[in-house]
């Protein structure tokens, strides 16, 4: 692992049963960094996030992660507890569907304030300030805090998620398709408001997206996934600007095409 | 011993064993559920099956059995369950929380202080206290397994978001000897303080879910809260309009057409005794 590496991905291997979803998949995230997986449909980019995650276990190779208070540690090594602690405090994660991420049957404020309850936090009112403060960061009403989100616009769910997973400060968060369910009008201003977290507090983030727009505006590296293999890495502007895998370039024409 | 078609308290010796080693279980880590092979009861769900089945598992020839319902010895259930164990295990019964060395209960504890050597059983209809918002069993096991509770606490949060405090008022959570969430069963909040450092052995039987836990004599009980939203228990502007008690949970009667409100004694045991000690209320 490279001294300053937050996470390093050696030779990642994902499975279904006897088939495989992602073969050999290498890299490296640094601290701040925001990486985009990109590629069709079904070619391995949210079992790869999975996998990451160790939520789905890897059929072979490791993921080392520089742990805040244990070091590098193999991922794999880590016992169940120590796994969810990861997942609850400094790790965040933002499903494409926001029934899958959050609880639709507590109130916005319950939602935020759940990980810090998690975390032994046991002073309501704190729980109140804390909700309140995460709902302004993320553009949402503070009037908002006792409704449900299911109550709440796409756009509001899709926030709301981001401020009950980043109200533990993470340093790292993973993304699936965050903005596919959003109107494009609505997609703006949540991709604004991203790259402004991202930024202010120095997260480092996998972001899965087919939208290469979406990986323009945020990443800073691409790791372009066909049939469960990287084909082609690089930087955003780089592998966008001047693709040298012909599916990487296929891409992005078929992009520029529509 | 068994004569055919009958054995002692109802249930075959292999099931007793097979309860009583769930129950030790239960007892060496309180608060955790030991899951069991519930048998068939000539009950259905919901009437205590797993009560009486940890009852029957337990009982000697030598126990005097009080059973409550609601507080009350006379209900329909109570009397069932009394005169079944009267029947099948022959054992001298009482309405005297002091007399009796075997205690089972639905939705109280008794408002006389148990003692040591005293045991307690309690009927369970679902003893999973993360249930409310963890549908999936393992689950909620993992959850278990690694103290993972702060989903208890958004339940409590949203109490208060809704009402303003926490509005739970029975089957409110506790923690056991500082380490297992558990479901006290649906006994008022007023009875939780009684289960901390009780003296006497608690048992709880699920027989629905298949499940038996303990709070073992002495171990630490604390329910559940906020530091700025304390656990609380029930406070009544009355006393007992019986027996003048008023340490004690009451029930609310209308007793008239009219409506006329009288304040008693849930635990009716507690009120007489009271009452023949020469204690008195003010109703008319
Ligand atoms: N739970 C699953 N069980 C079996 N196969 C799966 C499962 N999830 C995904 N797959 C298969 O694994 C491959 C990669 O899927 P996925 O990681 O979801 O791709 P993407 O997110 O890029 O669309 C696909 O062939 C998909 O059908
Ligand atoms: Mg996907």
């Amino acid at each position: 692992m490279s001294p300053d590496a937050l996470m390093s991905v050696r030779q990642l291997s994902a499975a279904y049963g006897r088939q495989l979803a992602c073969r050999e998949i290498s890299f490296e995230l640094y601290p701040g960094e925001v990486i985009c997986l990109v590629g069709e449909s079904g070619s391995g980019k949210s079992t790869l996030l999975n996998t990451l995650a160790h939520r789905h276990r890897p059929a072979s190779g490791e993921v080392i992660y520089r742990h805040a208070r244990l070091g590098p540690v193999s991922l794999g090594a880590l016992d169940e507890a120590r796994l969810r602690e990861l997942w609850r405090t400094d790790w965040g994660f933002v499903r494409q569907n926001p029934r899958d991420g959050l609880r639709m049957r507590i109130s916005a404020g319950g939602n935020i304030g759940e990980r810090l309850m998690a975390l032994g936090e046991r002073h309501y009112g704190r729980l109140r300030e804390t909700a309140v403060e995460w709902l302004r960061l993320v553009e949402i009403d503070p009037q908002r805090i006792d409704d449900r989100p299911d109550t709440f616009s796409g756009g509001m769910q899709q926030r709301l998620q981001i401020a009950r997973n980043l109200v533990t400060r993470p340093r790292l968060v993973f993304m699936d398709e965050p903005t596919s369910g959003l109107d494009v009008s609505v997609q703006a201003r949540f991709l604004d408001l991203l790259r402004r977290l991202v930024a202010e507090m120095g997260l480092s983030v996998v972001l899965v997206t087919h939208d290469l727009g979406v990986a323009r505006l945020l990443g800073h590296r691409i790791l372009v996934m066909k049939e469960g293999q990287i084909v082609e890495q690089g930087l955003t502007d780089q592998v966008l600007d001047d693709p040298q895998h012909p599916y990487t370039q296929l891409l992005v024409t078929s992009v520029l095409a529509a | 011993m068994s004569q055919a078609g009958y054995n002692f308290a109802y249930l075959d010796e292999h099931t007793k064993r097979m309860i009583r080693r769930a129950l030790l279980k239960a007892v060496a880590i309180p608060g955790y559920q030991v899951p069991f092979g519930s048998r068939e009861m000539p009950l259905p769900y919901g009437w205590g099956t797993g009560g009486i089945q940890v009852t029957a598992a337990i009982i000697g020839r030598d126990d005097v059995l009080k059973v409550i319902d609601q507080g009350s010895d006379d209900t329909t259930n109570a009397v069932n369950i009394r005169s079944f164990f009267a029947r099948v295990a022959g054992v001298a019964t009482t309405e005297r929380t002091r007399e009796a060395t075997l205690i089972q209960t639905r939705h109280r504890i008794p408002e006389t202080p148990l003692a040591a050597g005293q045991v307690i059983v309690f009927q369970v209809p679902i003893p999973e206290p993360l249930r409310w918002l963890e549908p999936r069993e393992t689950e909620t096991r993992s959850l278990h397994a690694l103290a993972d509770y702060g989903l208890m606490n958004v339940k409590l949060y949203e109490d208060i978001v809704r009402h303003g405090r926490i509005a739970t008022t029975y089957d409110y959570p506790v923690e056991v000897n500082g380490r297992y969430l558990m479901r006290p069963s649906p006994i008022p909040k007023f009875d939780n303080p009684k289960m901390h450092r009780n003296p006497a052995l608690q048992l709880f039987g699920a027989g629905r879910e298949k499940r038996v836990y303990a709070v073992p004599p002495w171990t630490d009980v604390r329910s559940l809260d906020f530091e700025d939203h304390p656990f609380a228990i029930e406070r009544w502007d009355h006393a007992c309009g019986l027996c003048g008690a008023s340490d004690s949970y009451l029930d609310e009667l209308i007793t008239d057409d009219a409506g006329t409100r009288l304040h008693v004694c849930s635990d009716t045991e507690y009120c007489a005794a009271r009452r023949a000690a020469g204690h008195q209320g003010d109703a008319p």
